[in-house]
């Protein structure tokens, strides 16, 4: 077993999944959403789906809370095939991308409607309700009606009111969307708070990859009704399988070329008369195949003399500076055309800067930042 | 701006003399003091008094109430629970050919729906009289109703009722407490209309009804056969006002509600 304070079941071979979709297929008609997912979910887990629009999170989701049937394959909760338990019956609550709230009723009503329906004393569903609907900092307007209130109000009724039941399964289809970015990070304080203290798993649709980054044990990426890579937030960041998932997880510097692996370490023969590049890389790797190196912009280090000590240096002229405050990303152009992203931190004033247009720079980067991949 | 013109003027007069010029002319009429329909003989209500004293009209009045009344609520009921079922209930085998049926006795002449209803009537040896008037009448404004909630649910957002499932709703507990609060202006104005369409019904009540139950406008028309007397004129003045009022109503309460409805949904879908 893993020590308490390192959650992480997924490495155990004997822990059990709450959830675990054993190849199931999607099909619309003639049109695949979900293309034989076989994913495992672990109870107090906080799993992040994270992919571009349509690949099927939301599809994958109303699985779950039991709004569609698979067409193929099984989805156990607690080991049980949930297929044909309608929703009401699921321990599951699901806050609606389009928030879905009853606009017949008010704030509160929308809020305390579902433990109405577990016949909780009227004292108790108060005090949940306005706990809630306090959580989500809208005590103001709990008499209004949903057409009342802006955008971003009642995106957090639909959340309060999917929170309200801490039911044992929490589907969250990107809750945090139409929030500013300081209530956002608030609210995704509550979330990981409330996870602790009632070790609901939550599975979570974003778009943000930094609020991935921040709530998530793991994070799934999805691509046409599959899914690419399952990871924990570092790996998916540090080691992504593929240059789907490096591009679709942060900015990403994408090289291509020959590889020639020595040593446990890949070389890349990416222009002629170069030296070649070096990076790290987890799949066999046979030498001449056409490979790809990804990495980070801010491991690339940006300097006005050739570094000695770095094992993979370019040279190049600077193309473009964009300022983003505590950041500044150089593009640099090589000299076959190609631009290479490289970010430092703006400790000094922007006058004060060592890097302009046009300036002949060098590039380099360890031999460990670099992760090389097939495709 | 659209500017007033002769041909304007002309065509919206020519139009509105034409649709309630006889409409205007019997109302007046049923004012007339004189025994003789044609003929003006200075303002009076006495045709009013008679008529609240004539036992045979206020009988056939209290019977159309009745039969209105129920007609259009049992209409209601089913309508909206046909509408329900053929908005919501999936692709099941026949959907189309059910809902392509639904709109069918709206186009179909009242003496062939009135015809077989009777044949049906004779056929289980039911006696005719206000339950098969009721029976008639539910008949065939019930799919008034339906067209009329249908085209409500059909731009319903779904996931209400989803979201009600979710919460912990039977699905018969999400249909009252989320998809009924929210449909209800339509069944409303569904029931109006049933209620009207019952009141001015003539030809199915004929076939429906026995000797037992005659509704007004049955017994206007017998009545007029026998020559048109100022007492009718004041009795069709009252049903003329009751049928507008409803009218009014019914398309009022659809009205406010489908502004109101925009403005919901604007809200209740993420921007
Ligand atoms: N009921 C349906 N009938 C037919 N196609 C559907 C249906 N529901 C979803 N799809 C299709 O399945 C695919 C996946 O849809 P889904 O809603 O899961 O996407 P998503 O990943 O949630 O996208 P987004 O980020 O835009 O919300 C889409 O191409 C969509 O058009
Ligand atoms: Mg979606």
């Amino acid at each position: 077993m893993t020590a308490p304070t390192e959650f992480h079941p997924w490495n155990d071979p004997q822990a059990k999944p709450l959830i675990r979709f054993q190849n199931v297929t999607k099909r619309f008609g003639e049109f695949t959403a979900i293309d034989k997912i076989s994913l495992d979910i672990f109870a107090k887990e906080f799993f992040a789906l994270l992919g571009p629009s349509g690949c099927g999170k939301t599809t994958l989701m109303r699985m779950l809370a039991g709004f569609e049937d698979p067409t193929e394959g099984a989805i156990l909760l607690d080991g049980a095939d949930i297929a044909g338990v309608p929703p009401n019956k699921r321990a599951t609550n699901m806050m609606f991308q389009s928030y879905a709230l009853f606009p017949h009723l008010s704030v509160f009503d929308n809020v305390a409607f579902g433990l109405r329906r577990d016949r909780l004393p009227k004292d108790q569903v108060q005090a949940r309700a306005e706990e809630m609907i306090a959580l989500v900092q809208l005590g103001p307007f709990a008499n209004r009606k949903p057409h009342q209130i802006s955008g971003g109000q009642r995106q957090r009724v639909a959340l309060a009111r999917a929170l309200a039941k801490a039911p044992k399964l929490l589907l969250l289809d990107e809750p945090l969307g139409a929030l500013d970015k300081k209530l956002r990070q608030e609210t995704q304080f509550e979330l990981m708070d409330i996870q602790e203290k009632t070790g609901t798993t939550f599975v979570i649709v974003t778009h943000d990859q930094e609020e991935a980054m921040t709530v998530a044990s793991r994070v799934a990426v999805m691509d046409h009704g599959k899914i690419v890579q399952v990871a924990t937030p570092d790996a998916i960041y540090e080691t992504p399988n593929s240059t789907y998932v490096a591009d679709f997880i942060g900015d990403v510097n994408i090289i291509s070329g020959g590889a020639d692996p020595v040593d446990g370490k890949i070389g890349i023969d990416w222009a002629e008369g170069q030296p070649p590049l070096t990076g790290i890389c987890e799949q066999d790797i046979a030498k001449g195949e056409t490979v790809f190196m990804a990495v980070r912009p801010e491991k690339v280090a940006i300097s006005s003399e050739k570094p000695a000590d770095r094992s993979n240096v370019v040279a190049g002229k600077v193309h473009d500076i964009a300022y983003l405050g505590n950041i500044s990303t150089y593009y640099v152009q090589l000299s076959g055309g190609q631009i290479i992203k490289a970010q430092t931190a703006n400790t000094r004033r922007i006058a004060r800067r060592d890097f302009t247009w046009e300036d002949d720079v060098w590039l380099s980067w360890t031999d460990t930042a670099g992760v090389v991949l097939r495709q | 701006m659209r500017r007033f013109t002769w041909f304007n003027a002309t065509s919206l007069t020519l139009g509105f003399a034409f649709l309630y010029l006889p409409i205007t002319l019997l109302v007046i009429y049923s004012f007339n003091g004189g025994r003789n329909v044609a003929v003006w003989g200075g303002f009076s209500t006495k045709w009013y008094g008679e008529l609240v004293q004539n036992e045979a009209f206020l009988d056939a009045a209290w019977v159309t109430l009745k039969v209105a009344a129920f007609s259009s609520t049992i209409a209601t009921v089913l309508g909206t629970m046909a509408a329900y079922v053929l908005v919501r209930g999936g692709r099941f085998h026949g959907r189309t050919l059910f809902s392509g049926m639904i709109y069918a006795p709206l186009v179909m002449p009242e003496v062939i729906t009135g015809l077989s209803l009777l044949l049906l009537f004779i056929g289980i040896g039911f006696d005719r009289g206000i339950l098969t008037i009721i029976l008639a009448h539910t008949t065939f404004s019930m799919c008034y109703v339906s067209v009329v909630v249908s085209s409500r649910l059909v731009s319903f957002d779904r996931s209400l009722e989803e979201a009600a499932l979710d919460l912990g709703c039977s699905p018969l507990s999400a249909f009252r407490l989320v998809t009924l609060p929210i449909i209800a202006p339509a069944v409303i104005a569904g029931w109006l209309l049933a209620f009207t369409l019952s009141l001015d019904d003539l030809v199915i009540a004929n076939f429906a009804s026995g000797p037992s139950a005659t509704t007004l406008p049955m017994k206007i028309w017998s009545a007029v056969r026998l020559g048109v007397s100022p007492e009718i004129n004041a009795l069709s003045t009252i049903l003329i006002g009751i049928v507008t009022v409803g009218v009014i109503t019914a398309s009022l309460v659809s009205k406010r509600a489908a502004v109101k409805r925009q403005r919901d949904e604007q809200a209740a879908v993420a921007n």
